[in-house]
């Protein structure tokens, strides 16, 4: 018996080997992981899952690698935060925030990635290599050389400097590109039809994108083995976004759970909102953004292959996708921090921003449990925050000098309330 | 004269090859062209519609059609269209 039983286009149900492959032959559609969930429920339990790794790898049943992986590296479960002074500020009482940026390459990058490795070196690929808009470059820079493949890593030129650092110190091969995410993966595919090598997000995407799953899988145990009814999801090629409907539907199918019914809403920055402005507009498909242009460059996808797939699951589970500015963004950021002590990158502050939009227009009911994923750390776009927040006071080492200014502290304070009390 | 490149997908159809020359000066000419060469291509790449299929990308040297006019995007003298699988990245 074998949990894998083949790649299935999702469109014409076309089924073919786990190869290294990612579209159907007949229609173009994108090939995704078929698991045999009668034989997965035969072999999976709570219990097992319970005293397995503190890893994603917790869930190797549900996921399409043999064994092989590599156990040192802890990538997945995550904190699932209790969020209540995020919650009370924006008017939810049953809020999470799942912390994904405590990975080892500090996004959620690094579960689609530890399945894409795993699954490279079982196919023999010798060559690792992706597209990135900035976080995934870190995640394959870091498992490819750990693992010791060579790897090449494509990002845009001007991704934040952050991005560059964290994915260039690793040693990998790191081309950037000058052009659009959409430009350079359009080249990649065009690489991966010439090359032997295992792109992660292009030829061994099905697997790569199953790796997304887990952070659904996380969530149900977390909260006690209960899926939340509500949930947030950033939106950039909607993989992570169908991806996390995907795992919760599976923890019924393998009977972890015996029912689920999440709502799953998503996020995306108005400068690059091509999902969102199809939900608004009631549409089946997106129209793609050619110039993207927002402070979150990890969801600058103009032309997002899960994109149609995202409008389904998000009609289908009563979710909403919904887009916000980059001064909104900057503010869920801080609000983020200031509240439950995360600092999030720019998709982040779009996820909470979008959380608040929901929360305060009454789509996210208050008593609803609801969970919005944080999938990349604040460090590694520090220019989103850039001019928004400062150092409070400059002092010299003097107790006087302490003195005097928390007296001005005092009297802005001070002042800031009388004007506050007089308007009422 | 354009260069079309043929993805792995549709090589079958084209004995193989992963680069051709052609003549027309639009895409919905080439896709005519190649059809009459090579039967079925063109049924590949369009949906049912007539239209580019969502699941396929047509680029004019790097640049997608859907912001050229779609099909009927000219296609300059040199110039070198791509078909691409869509299901990537992310």
């Amino acid at each position: 018996m074998t949990k894998v039983l083949g790649l299935k286009c999702k469109e014409c149900g076309e089924v073919y080997e786990a190869e290294g492959i990612h579209v159907c032959d007949l229609c173009f559609g994108p090939l995704e992981v078929a698991l045999d969930y009668d034989y997965i429920k035969s072999i999976i339990s709570r219990e097992k899952i319970e005293s397995g790794p503190i890893s994603l790898w917790r869930y190797v049943d549900l996921l399409p690698v043999n064994s092989g992986w590599d156990a040192d590296v802890r990538v997945g479960f995550t904190p699932l935060q209790h969020a209540p002074r995020l919650g009370a500020a924006i008017g939810l009482k049953n809020l999470y925030v799942k912390n994904d940026a405590v990975n080892p390459t500090y996004s959620f990058k690094d579960r689609p990635v530890a399945i894409a490795v795993t699954k490279a070196r079982e196919l023999g690929h010798t060559v690792f290599a992706c597209a990135s808009t900035g976080n995934l470059a870190s995640a394959v820079a870091a498992a490819g050389m750990k693992a010791g493949l060579e790897t090449y890593v494509f990002l845009p030129a001007d991704v934040e400097a952050g991005k560059i650092t964290n994915a260039a110190v690793y040693g990998a091969n790191l081309i950037a590109v000058n052009g659009t995410y959409d430009q350079l993966n359009r080249l990649c595919s065009e690489i991966a039809d010439e090359e032997d090598w295992a792109f992660c997000n292009i030829n061994v995407r099905p697997y790569y994108a199953e790796g997304s799953k887990t952070l659904a899988y996380e969530t149900v145990e977390q909260l006690g083995w209960r899926a939340p009814e509500h949930v947030v999801v950033p939106i950039a090629s909607g993989a992570l976004y169908t991806k996390i409907a995907h795992g919760f539907r599976e923890m019924v199918d393998v009977g972890l759970i015996s029912s689920q019914s999440v709502r799953i809403s998503g996020a995306q920055a108005e400068g690059c909102g091509p999902v969102a402005a199809a939900f608004a507009g009631g549409e089946q498909s997106f129209e793609p953004v050619r110039q993207p242009d927002t402070i979150a460059k990890s969801l600058a996808i103009g032309n997002p292959a899960d994109g149609n797939y995202s409008l389904e699951v998000a009609r289908q589970t009563n979710g909403v996708i919904q887009s916000v500015t980059d001064a909104e963004t900057v503010e869920g950021i801080k609000l983020l921090a200031c509240t439950e002590g995360i600092f999030t990158e720019a998709a982040g502050g779009v996820t909470i921003a979008t959380l608040q939009k929901l929360a305060t227009s009454s789509v996210i009911g208050e008593d609803e449990v609801t969970v919005a994923y944080v999938t990349g750390n604040g460090l590694k776009t520090q220019e989103a925050v850039d001019g928004h927040v400062s150092v409070t006071v400059t002092i010299d080492p003097t107790i006087g000098s302490f003195e005097d200014a928390m007296e001005s502290r005092q009297q802005t304070d001070l002042a800031w309330s009388a004007s506050h009390a007089s308007t009422g | 004269m354009p260069t079309i490149r043929i993805p792995s997908q549709l090589r079958s159809l084209v004995d193989g090859q992963r680069k051709m020359e052609v003549t027309g000066s639009t895409i919905r000419a080439i896709l005519d062209e190649l059809d009459a060469k090579h039967p079925g291509i063109k049924n590949r790449v369009l949906d049912e519609k007539g239209e580019p299929s969502a699941f396929v990308g047509v680029y004019i040297d790097g640049e997608d059609i859907r912001f050229l006019g779609g099909l009927d995007a000219e296609v300059p003298e040199g110039a070198e269209v791509s078909i691409v699988p869509a299901a990537a990245g992310g």
